[in-house]
């Protein structure tokens, strides 16, 4: 009983150690303050059920239901992935069998080319977050550290455009492309370099946004230090600016990464050939039946593919947070 | 944050030369640009040299192709670019420019242009069996009633080929060798004999006796116009080895603008619409692509079996986007209060298991929650209703429940980590001059959480209400807008919004619309513009930039 937990006292802490974490905490426990009673009184008191219950234990129960409710697709789609065979209605008994049949099913099966479409969403995605980060990078720096004619005019161009997503035109950029596939096939319809393009016309929007808040906390003494040593702005951008706003690079490079993983309008009007789809699109099509589709097979290909997102998510999760507040919508 | 910008206003451009706003003298100019020109080290003139060769050299060959084809604008275009971009780049001043040209330019081709061209095909009757030009409408009439001219002449052919393109290489009964393919009419060829048999020409391939096997299909459904003037007919070749004339069962007659069926006599007029139409209404297809003016509109909210399906799907648009950011938002921020408990343990573990919906790529979610809401075999009747067959995404009224329910899910997380990190920037200063005033947690939470927490998430409300409006993956990967309304004549559904109805007008179904489609994105335009105007107008976002 002596080292039990109190309840009612920041998480873990023991009574010993209540009284050095009193003094030195004071301005969090402010929060808690609020609820209930004078908080130096209570670790004084005996365990109540009743009282624990009233403050934290009832928000335990909000979690766990909250849990189930977040978790349960989430269990479900690694049990069926789990199944070795095949249909809908063979995948509802969790966990009844487990092998990797499936698995090896969507890797290796003619008819369903997922590898290659893994392999295009990770090449198109990623392409296109790199150059977003480069381009938006680009801009973010003159707004930020250059005044010129037009620059306001700029700023409020962006904030407006960004309101008009492009698959709003997804009629006019399928008729665009296929024109200029016409003249020059290489970068048209159903080419990978002409959806990153389209992805690109993008680049500029809430991206530069973030970066540009982010730009402008880094103090301009530092410009001026290196243009008096002899740097010239490029050199100034490429080698001190861009190192200094890294953080900011890596959550827009994400969200963009991310954007295009899930993008599925334009990329369903621009990319015809099987080989040549993406996730998206092909996961999509494979599953539009769900009564008679592969269905383990398909649940595990949304595990490989969600696998490296949510592992990339979870490992930046604090900048993303950050990133999210300033401005970006899933 | 102000001093920030002050700094950087003083600092400015490095042209300026640091004067803190006046303009500079000439004299400071010119420092200005030997000391920039000074602080150029050699690699990155010549890496810039190396790019804007690569630039120029792209440039031309695009010219010399779009020259070939006649577009002489678009060349025109591409040229002035690249001139502006060789200015930009080998200038001294233009510095800002320099940074933003390379995003500016997709963003003006692949953003504003595309949102321009929708306008346009909005006036339109683009989409399918008004695909093209007049005259290709013309020529694929004619090819498409060709008939096989009694008694005509037998003309010994080889099958040819160029760059993936079918041609006829055929032996005229004067012994000359013509060649000629779908787009391109006979023409005198050199070519070798064998016998008196035309089988080799200058510039193509001659298919193997195999590859004509192979490509049996392509090579019997190609017709070589016999000459310029359409109603001269086509030869086809039925074997691959003799070719024969065709006519066509259309006349054409140009000055007039008609067509004429042969065998029937009835006259097809030009009437303006498109179509060669004849005096009963009966169009012939294809037609061609012309202006209509604002056809379309009129026609998505006059046209009965149109304006039902506009309005229903408009008003749930609405309906859904509002919901969905209220839902997402309340639940979200009752969790970030129920969590914001420093006394509760283990939150960085609820807290992750919580967010994790938000971590999965979105689509693969719906397709997942579709599958389980399936009604005969989902997990949801099958094992949690035990056996129930409850249409979760058949049923008009379930689907948008089961859609707003799915929406919540994905959606929640986002609304949980705003709200926490927005109760977290709170002062407790303030909290705790409240509680000494005798405030209680209600009137606290009532009187100074949420109004301070508004203040930092509102604009990201209006965000996330623009994001719903045209949340396109949820409805589309979840019920693909079902279930379907069988009185319209589009394929549209009762859980479709307006953006999923524009995608299945243009791309899905029968017959693709291309301006009816566009005409459905003008609308969205619209109603973003004019809520983003208001939002805008009562956040005053705009005035904050500097």
């Amino acid at each position: 009983m002596a080292r039990k937990p109190v309840p009612g006292t920041q998480a873990g802490l023991v009574v010993g150690e209540l009284e050095e974490f009193d003094e030195a905490d004071a301005s969090t426990r402010a929060h808690s303050a609020l609820a209930d009673g004078p908080v130096r009184d209570m670790p004084r008191r005996p365990f109540n059920l009743r009282r624990w219950f009233t403050e934290t234990g009832w928000r335990h129960v909000v979690g766990i239901v909250m849990i189930a409710f977040s978790l349960f697709p989430i269990v479900f789609v690694i049990s069926s992935s789990l199944n070795p065979n095949g249909t809908l209605t063979g995948s509802n008994a969790l966990f009844s069998k487990i092998g990797f049949d499936s698995y090896v099913r969507i890797l290796t099966d003619p008819q369903v080319p997922f590898t290659t479409w893994l392999g295009n969403t990770l090449m198109i995605s990623g392409i296109t977050a790199l150059l977003t980060v480069f381009l938006g990078a680009l801009a973010a720096y003159s707004f930020s550290r250059m005044r010129f004619t037009g620059r306001r005019f700029g700023l409020i161009g962006i904030v407006v455009v960004q309101m008009f997503p492009q698959l709003l035109a997804v009629v006019a950029i399928f008729l665009l492309m296929s024109a200029i596939g016409d003249l020059f096939p290489a970068i048209g319809l159903n080419t990978h370099i002409g959806l990153i393009m389209v992805y690109l016309g993008g680049a500029l929007g809430v991206n530069t946004f973030l970066m540009y808040g982010f730009f402008n906390t880094i103090p301009v003494s530092i410009d001026e230090a290196a243009k008096i040593d002899g740097a010239g702005h490029a050199r100034i951008f490429f080698t001190i600016v861009l190192r200094l706003v890294a953080p900011i690079l890596a959550v827009v490079a994400l969200l963009s990464f991310i954007a295009s993983v899930n993008e599925f309008v334009v990329a369903s009007v621009l990319l015809i050939d099987t080989d040549k789809q993406t996730l998206a699109v092909g996961l999509t099509k494979l599953v539009s039946n769900p009564r008679y589709a592969d269905w383990s097979a398909f649940s595990a290909g949304a595990v490989i593919a969600a696998l490296p997102v949510v592992a990339l998510f979870l490992f930046l999760q604090k900048y993303i947070v950050g990133g999210l507040t300033a401005g970006a919508v899933k | 944050m102000s001093t920030t910008t002050e700094a950087a206003a003083t600092a400015g451009d490095p042209t300026t030369g640091g004067t803190g706003g006046k303009p500079p003298t000439r004299r400071q100019r010119q420092a200005a640009g030997i000391a920039d020109a000074a602080s150029v080290g050699i690699k990155v003139l010549l890496v810039k040299i190396l790019g804007l060769g690569i630039i120029d050299a792209l440039a031309i060959f695009g010219i010399i192709i779009l020259l070939g084809a006649s577009q002489w604008l678009v060349a025109a275009i591409v040229a002035a670019v690249a001139i502006l971009v060789n200015w930009i780049y080998f200038s001294r001043r233009k510095l800002p420019a320099k940074y933003l040209t390379p995003g500016v330019i997709f963003l003006v081709v692949f953003q504003v242009f595309v949102l321009v061209y929708t306008g346009y095909i909005a006036f339109t009757n683009y989409g399918t069996g008004h695909n093209g030009s007049k005259e290709q409408a013309v020529s694929s009439l004619m090819a498409s009633s060709l008939e096989r001219v009694e008694d005509s002449a037998t003309y010994p052919v080889t099958v040819v080929d160029r760059g993936g393109e079918l041609g006829l290489l055929l032996t005229d009964p004067d012994g000359d060798a013509l060649v000629g393919t779908a787009t391109s009419p006979l023409e005198p060829v050199d070519a070798e004999f064998d016998g008196s048999k035309a089988v080799e020409a200058d510039g193509w391939t001659t298919l193997s006796f195999a590859e004509v096997l192979a490509r049996t299909d392509e090579i019997t459904a190609l017709a070589v116009p016999f000459s310029d003037d359409p109603n001269d007919g086509a030869v086809r070749t039925p074997d691959g080895s003799s070719a024969y004339l065709y006519v066509s069962a259309l006349e054409y007659d140009e000055a007039a603008g008609t067509m004429t069926d042969l065998e029937t006599g009835t006259v097809y007029s030009d009437i303006g619409t498109g179509a060669f139409t004849s005096e009963d209404g009966e169009e012939l297809l294809p037609g061609w692509q012309i202006v209509i003016g604002f056809d379309n509109f009129v026609r998505a909210v006059t046209d009965e079996r149109l304006a039902g399906p506009l309005l229903y799907v408009t008003l749930w648009t609405f309906a859904f986007a509002l919901i969905s950011v209220a839902s997402t938002f309340f639940l979200g921020l009752f969790l970030a209060i129920v969590f914001n408990d420093m006394r509760m343990r283990g939150r960085k573990f609820y807290r992750v298991l919580i967010i994790l919906p938000y971590a999965i790529p979105s689509f693969l979610s719906a397709l997942v929650w579709a599958g389980m809401m399936n009604e005969s075999f989902g997990f949801i009747n099958q094992v949690l209703l035990g056996g129930a067959s409850v249409p979760w995404l058949t049923d008009p009224w379930l689907a948008k429940v089961s859609v707003l329910t799915v929406n919540l899910w994905l959606g929640f997380p986002y609304m949980f980590l705003v709200c926490m990190g927005a109760l977290q920037s709170i002062p407790d200063d303030i909290l705790e001059a409240a509680k000494v005033d005798g405030a209680r947690p209600w009137a606290v939470f009532r009187l100074i959480k949420l109004p301070l927490l508004l203040v930092s998430v509102a604009p990201l409300l209006i965000a996330s209400f623009a994001f719903n409006f045209n949340n396109f993956n949820t409805i589309y990967m979840l019920t693909d807008g079902g279930p379907r309304d069988s009185n319209a004549p589009i394929p549209v559904g009762f859980t479709d919004i307006l953006i999923t109805m524009v995608y299945k007008v243009a791309f899905t179904g029968q017959t693709r619309d291309y301006g009816l489609a566009s005409a459905y994105s003008i609308l969205i335009f619209i109603i973003v513009a004019v809520i983003s105007i208001i939002a805008f107008r009562r956040t005053k976002s705009l005035e904050e930039l500097n």
